[in-house]
């Protein structure tokens, strides 16, 4: 992994970063890279409440917030932005506003390499409007002012459309990192993580490669 | 949230009615439905605080119940609910929670806002 200026990751909801990419931030801040991640809800729709209930529609942003800033800790990530919005509206906000929400973090930042999702191939609604938001505005900028752009997609149709990911991270240093990451959203994450553990004791080899390396799509303008 | 006991449920309704009161109204498939079942169709409505003033409330059938409140000119109601708590700022929270433990529908009526 080559050394950044500033990394900015945005995501709309607390877990969003844990599964494929805590590792790659995890290894930027031991390399020293600034790493600032912008949490746009608090995943407030979120349909996890167990049964026995351990949470209801009110209080589950309340530990979703917890659980998000603990995901930081295990990360080493100091600099979390929660950006106040609700889970699911995301889409439904004026595209202008989520542009300049993303823009105003590029001017204050100025990182070299921002993290979202690709827009149309990541499954839920405020992924692909994340990701909108975050293409715009980097498209907005003149070419040579202009960030990387690495995006996660994972709708079924990917491969089909735009190949296979170009960019390979071994996060190999920080699996403890990373692991903490998963299993500090463990309202949303603990069924896997039961799964995922026995297959990583086992030595699953399709579970280490997820534990030990990350791959992205450069996003081209 | 505890299993719906009926009558505790009704009563609770009851002392709603008549009251100006905020409505979060939601069913859900989840945002994944379709991606991991191709085909599936994926419908759900949503919507948080509005103001409603209703003239009658019931808890009707077994176990998940349907809640239908009769408004002056209009309805509301929700199936599928099989769990519901008085939280500790007086609001009415009922849900719908599969075997699965995700949450199908919530039903909640406050007399203050909800938040954002």
């Amino acid at each position: 992994m080559e050394k950044e200026r500033h990394v900015l990751v945005i995501f709309p909801h607390p877990d969003d970063e844990a599964f494929g990419v805590s590792g790659t931030i995890a290894t930027y801040i031991e390399m020293g890279v600034p790493v600032t991640y912008a949490c746009l809800t608090l995943g407030e729709m979120g349909r996890n409440l167990g049964n026995p209930p351990f949470a209801n529609r009110e209080t589950l942003p309340m530990i979703r917030k917890k659980e998000l800033q603990a995901s930081a800790d295990a990360m080493g990530l100091t600099d979390l932005r929660m950006m106040g919005l609700r889970d699911k509206t995301v889409e439904f906000e004026d595209d202008e506003k989520m542009v300049k929400l993303v823009t105003d973090l590029i001017e204050e930042l100025n990182p070299s390499l921002m993290i979202s999702f690709y827009p149309g191939l990541s499954v839920h609604p405020d992924h692909d409007a994340t990701g909108r938001a975050v293409v715009e505005a980097i498209r907005r900028m003149a070419d040579s002012e202009r960030p990387k752009l690495y995006t996660i997609a994972f709708d079924n149709n990917t491969v089909e459309q735009i190949g296979h990911p170009d960019v390979h991270h071994d996060v190999s240093g920080v699996t403890e990192r990373k692991l903490g990451a998963m299993n500090a959203h463990a309202s949303q994450t603990v069924w896997m993580m039961e799964d995922m553990q026995k297959r990583l004791d086992a030595e699953d080899p399709d579970a280490l490669r997820w534990l030990k390396t990350e791959h992205f799509y450069t996003y081209t303008f | 949230m505890e299993l719906v006991q009926r009558d505790q449920l009704q009563s609770l309704i009851d002392s709603f009615a008549g009251k100006d009161v905020y409505i979060h109204l939601e069913t859900t498939n989840g945002s994944y439905a379709a991606h991991f079942q191709e085909g599936f169709f994926n419908a759900g409505a949503f919507i948080r605080n509005i103001v409603v003033n209703y003239e009658l409330g019931k808890v009707a059938g077994d176990s998940p119940h349907r809640i239908g409140l009769k408004l002056p000119s209009g309805w509301i109601y929700a199936q599928g609910i099989t769990h519901y708590e008085l939280d500790e700022h007086g609001r009415l929270l009922m849900a719908g929670l599969g075997p699965d433990g995700k949450l199908a529908v919530a039903f909640e009526i406050s007399e203050t806002p909800f938040t954002y």
